[in-house]
């Protein structure tokens, strides 16, 4: 009988592999290219860098998107993680299908509709628009994307240690920081880390939560993408593969480890008499 | 089980409910509330329409019909885009270029899923990871990072030159193929995702059982593997489908000008035309075209957690 990967599997998992990760090699390797033409190599170079860092507007844009990042996914972190609980711990109080489905729609709605629609509510309510503005759009369709993470860990763990602790007359909220909380902490992590990503990420509800003097990134690549592939573009996102590359890299590493240090302890105290 | 233990131990607590009640309030302000101002707006017409919000209002010829009309407001941003062509064109291109990318991914997204899920157990972390790290890096950058590829002295071009396979450059870029290209890569990792997920699960033995009876593989494909795998179809297909529907940045990037898709009408509808009344109305249309698929969606996804528990 067949044991292990046929060709074809082989066959398709290296063409897939080829198609997504070729672009991404292209875009990084021509980021070092001595000529303004992106697209013919004229020998090594890194001035492209040194441009990108002499460019204050795009140095500017940068660091708005940091903060808004920053502040968002923290935000959006607690948010989610505590949406987590309420779709996990809560059984079936009123209007609990309609808060799921707040939580699960605005994974697949399209950017346009969540960026108009935050706009106009902000126009609405009377609040400028600016940086502000983009930190509450950005922390709340992130923390959907928390709250689904942490579920799914919440729904897998063990949920007996949290009855023994209350069953022991330990309050709640004393159990969710002691027990429940260093459980889930890897997922509540890696959705901090996914918030920061797609804040740091978001071209479309920036762009209309935003207002005068708050310019992110992903909008100053855009308007000069719309003018011209220059290599200073290749070279910004370089250094945001590399960030983002290191990041996840170094998420999984300490998960896997954190996740074997629990099973371990598990383990142990399973055996304990 | 529990539920019932904390519903008597802890009910008493009204505490407890704020866990529920600060990211249920913050959905129905930032969430639910803003689609009804969509909606409200897509109704009406001077209040919006005119400054202070959009000072440089353009009379454009279909527009000022609008102000001939004033009484009838209400419905009048959904007449409009009944009468332009403009708006039908650009919806039914957006769902026609979603299914098909859809069955693209779908058809390159499964064997690639499927490879994965019979590889050696040790290679399956790596390979996983190696999905899901495209999806971490912008968007915006792998579509850009097309550009470079598809344009007319691109490196396609360059290396298609190169081998002899064409005499001219290829028109790609600014066609729907580029597109297409662009969506299908910047979608894969999600279509690939949840395939994975029910395709690892698969038992091998009934493949093998199948191949003992004589089955032949390909019937046993669609006998076996396939009707196993489809949550993971149903689940990808929708990830994908949804948002390619109101996709706004590939079409404007890799796009032309014979590429029309919704998302991009809203956005220059809104931010090139001004027209804040229509672009809403243009948005609650097409919520309402993806109300049935995001409600499937989110089923299942219920479906599949409640399994999960």
């Amino acid at each position: 009988m067949r044991k292990g990967p046929s060709w074809f599997n082989v066959v398709s998992i290296t063409l897939g592999f080829v198609f997504l990760y070729l672009p991404i090699l292209l875009l990084v390797v021509y980021s070092f290219n001595e000529s303004r033409l992106v697209t013919v190599w004229a020998g090594f170079s890194t001035k492209w860098y040194g441009e990108m860092l002499r460019n204050q507007a795009l140095m500017d844009a940068a660091w708005v998107t940091v903060r808004v990042a920053l502040l968002s996914a923290s935000v959006a972190t607690v948010l989610g993680t505590l949406g987590a609980v309420t779709l996990t711990r809560f059984g079936r109080f009123p209007g609990r299908t309609m808060f799921s489905g707040m939580i699960y729609a605005p994974l697949v709605m399209p950017d346009v509709i969540l960026g108009l629609s935050l706009l106009l509510m902000f126009v609405a309510v009377g609040l400028d628009r600016g940086f502000w503005t983009v930190v509450l759009a950005h922390t709340t369709f992130t923390m959907c994307y928390v709250a689904v993470v942490v579920q799914s860990r919440l729904v897998a763990f063990d949920r007996d240690l949290e009855e023994a602790a209350m069953d022991l007359g330990c309050p709640p909220m004393k159990t969710f920081f002691l027990i429940t909380l260093p459980i889930i902490l890897p997922a509540v992590v890696a959705g901090w880390m996914l918030a920061f990503t797609l804040s740091l990420d978001d071209l479309v509800i920036a762009s209309f939560a935003t207002g005068p003097g708050a310019t992110t990134l992903p909008m100053k690549i855009y308007s000069q993408v719309r003018l011209g592939v220059t290599p200073e573009i290749n070279a910004v996102s370089t250094v945001l593969i590399v960030i983002v590359t290191i990041g996840v890299i170094i998420a999984s590493v300490t998960t896997k480890r954190q996740e074997v240090a629990r099973q371990k302890a598990e383990r142990m105290a399973a055996a304990a008499p | 089980m529990s539920d019932i233990s904390e519903s008597a131990g802890h009910k008493a607590n009204p505490l407890r409910w704020l866990v529920v009640a600060i990211p249920y309030l913050w959905l129905l302000v930032f969430f639910l509330a803003p689609f009804f101002i969509v909606f409200k707006i897509s109704l009406s017409q001077v209040a919006i329409a005119m400054p202070p919000y959009v000072p440089a209002f353009d009379l454009a010829a279909g527009i000022s019909r609008f102000f001939a009309d004033l009484k009838e407001l209400t419905f009048s941003n959904y007449l409009w885009l009944t009468e332009d062509a403009l708006y039908w064109k650009s919806y039914l291109s957006s769902v026609g270029i979603a299914l098909v990318s859809t069955l693209i991914l779908l058809a390159i997204g499964f064997p690639v899923a499927y490879g994965m899920a019979r590889s050696p157990k040790a290679w399956r972390p790596t390979l996983l990871m190696l999905v899901i790290l495209p999806f971490w890096t912008s968007f915006l950058i792998r579509v850009y990072a097309w550009i470079g590829i598809l344009k007319k002295e691109g490196l396609l071009n360059q290396f298609l030159l190169w081998v002899g396979a064409i005499n001219e450059p290829l028109t790609i870029i600014n066609t729907n193929t580029a597109v297409y290209i662009g969506i299908v890569y910047s979608y894969l990792p999600f279509m690939i995702l949840p395939l994975y997920a029910s395709l690892e699960k698969l038992d091998e033995t009934l493949l093998e059982a199948a191949s003992d009876l004589g089955c032949p593989p390909t019937k046993a494909f669609w006998l076996i593997t396939f009707p196993l795998a489809l949550p993971g179809v149903i689940a990808g297909s929708f990830l994908c489908f949804i948002p390619i529907v109101g996709e706004f940045v590939i079409p404007d990037l890799l796009g032309g000008s014979e590429t029309m898709m919704i998302g991009k009408t809203l956005w220059s509808e809104f931010f090139n035309n001004r027209d804040w009344p229509v672009s809403s109305a243009v948005a609650v249309l097409l919520l309402l075209i993806l109300v049935v698929p995001i409600v499937v969606f989110q089923n299942s996804q219920m479906k599949a957690m409640e399994a999960g528990k």
